[in-house]
């Protein structure tokens, strides 16, 4: 009998899964972050209260309840959609992982924008008039200028937005998405020593959560190597 | 949108929030009075006390929440030592499990929260109070942990918040409270709209709540650092004139 009771592979694929959608959930939640984040510096007011709303909202509702009514609520139009094409169209189910990615990247996209809002806003006006001065373009000086400090102060932030998804990407596996969390319920059912299995979902996330802390460190300084050092 | 279903269904989600309330309530109790000697043992401790709160507190904050609660609710009862315990007849509890897993996990975060504090809080002080001829246990309650307390409000406030939306998560081992209502409710009519946006709408009003009550307590924490002029003009005034 070998540690896994014979889910070795299975969990292995589970956390393949847990990856990609931890993944993709950060690739489309930085377009959800960027759109926020714009739309709260605007000098529209109207757009300005919408990324403000869109944080609030995202901040303040469990995720949970989100991917519940990205999930569900999604079927439901998904189904009235097809319904209103082809009346006699059958009650559509949306998969789990494109309704799980869309509800992690907009909880990602919501806290991610408030992050991506300060940085922009601690870029030191100094830096931006010196770029004009020497006669800057605005699109020359963001992609020179703003944009590599926006992303220094802004990189510890996404960090911790970043392993807070992966812990999140759990979640999903409520609505039944192969993961690891839901792999290691399934092997608990047939195999029975759930202690066992969550245990090695646990060790799963922690070794996910240390890899990334650790890469988002290094990226850190490696974002912050034009910085002064003090001497020592 | 069916706004009778929503207005129907609001008594049994409000029962529902009475439940996420004191869950949260229970699980920051317990996790605050865990916290407190977490983080002062995690700074003062001999080297093996503090590498097992280290572990603690980095396998709490390292691994989702789901996954703790599941350990908790199906992986201990699996173990005949628990089941013949004495603890037996509560840990077969979901919410007790719920409310033990919350508090151990709040408390992790608390006690990296109030490490940085204490640490945060200036050397002068302490320094301050040992030349007053205090003990340890004496500076830490009259002088460090009030400062370090403080200090910790705003992280701590991100906490709470963040608490309560967990209790969420309670729902996965059959506790009814207020996501967990909703999603019964969903089952048997099938209008997710409907319950999740108004559960949603109610999560949203007890966070606001909150963030405005931490706000306030911020405040009130700092009056001390305030401007005379802010707070009495009359006062303000004259000590302008004294000098």
């Amino acid at each position: 009998m070998d540690f896994f009771l014979g889910w070795g592979t299975q969990i292995a694929f589970g956390l393949l899964v847990t990856i990609e959608v931890a993944v993709l959930s950060l690739l489309l939640g930085f377009v959800w972050a960027m759109l926020g984040a714009l739309a709260q510096l605007s000098s529209n007011a109207f757009l300005r209260g919408l990324g403000r709303g869109f944080a609030v909202v995202v901040r303040g509702t469990p995720e949970l309840l989100i991917i519940l009514i990205v999930y569900f609520g999604g079927t439901v139009a998904l189904t009235a959609l097809m319904k209103a094409i082809r009346p006699d169209a059958a009650y559509v189910e949306i998969p789990a992982l494109p309704a799980g990615v869309f509800a992690l990247s907009l909880v990602f996209g919501g806290y991610a924008s408030e992050v991506l809002r300060g940085a922009f806003l601690a870029i030191p006006r100094g830096e931006v008039e010196a770029a004009q001065a020497f006669g800057m373009s605005s699109l020359t000086s963001f992609i020179h200028i703003r944009l590599p400090l926006m992303w220094r102060y802004a990189l510890p932030g996404l960090g911790n937005n970043w392993i807070s998804l992966i812990k999140d990407t759990s979640l999903i596996s409520i609505v039944g998405l192969e993961e690891i969390m839901r792999v290691s319920s399934m092997a608990t059912s047939v195999a029975g020593d759930p202690f066992r299995f969550y245990v090695i979902a646990a060790f799963a996330y922690l070794i996910l959560t240390i890899v990334n802390t650790s890469a988002v460190d290094a990226l850190e300084r490696w974002a912050a190597r034009g910085e002064r050092k003090l001497a020592q | 949108m069916n706004f009778d279903l929503m207005l129907e269904s609001l008594p049994a989600l409000l029962k529902g929030t009475a439940i996420t309330l004191q869950l949260l309530a229970a699980s920051l109790a317990c996790g605050m009075l865990i916290a407190i000697p977490v983080a002062i043992l995690r700074i003062n401790g001999n080297g093996v006390v503090r590498l097992i709160l280290h572990c603690y507190i980095y396998f709490f904050r390292g691994t989702p929440l789901l996954v703790q609660i599941f350990l908790v609710y199906y992986g201990l009862a699996q173990f005949d030592v628990v089941r013949d315990s004495a603890l037996w007849p509560y840990l077969r509890q979901a919410s007790v499990c719920a409310i033990l897993t919350f508090s151990l996990n709040t408390a992790a975060y608390t006690a990296y929260i109030l490490r940085g504090a204490i640490q945060a809080v200036p050397a002068g002080e302490i320094e301050a109070a040992r030349a007053c001829g205090m003990s340890t246990a004496l500076a830490y309650r009259s002088i460090i942990l009030p400062h370090a307390f403080r200090l910790a409000l705003p992280a701590y406030g991100n906490e709470v918040v963040s608490m309560l939306k967990s209790t969420s998560l309670a729902s996965t081992i059959t506790v009814m409270e207020l996501t967990g209502v909703a999603n019964t409710i969903v089952a048997r009519t099938f209008a997710p709209y409907e319950l999740f946006i108004t559960a949603a709408l109610i999560y949203l009003v007890i966070t606001y709540v909150l963030t405005s009550a931490l706000r306030a307590l911020e405040h009130r924490l700092s009056r001390h650092r305030r401007p005379l002029v802010q707070t009495h003009p009359n006062l303000a005034e004259s000590s302008h004139a004294a000098t």
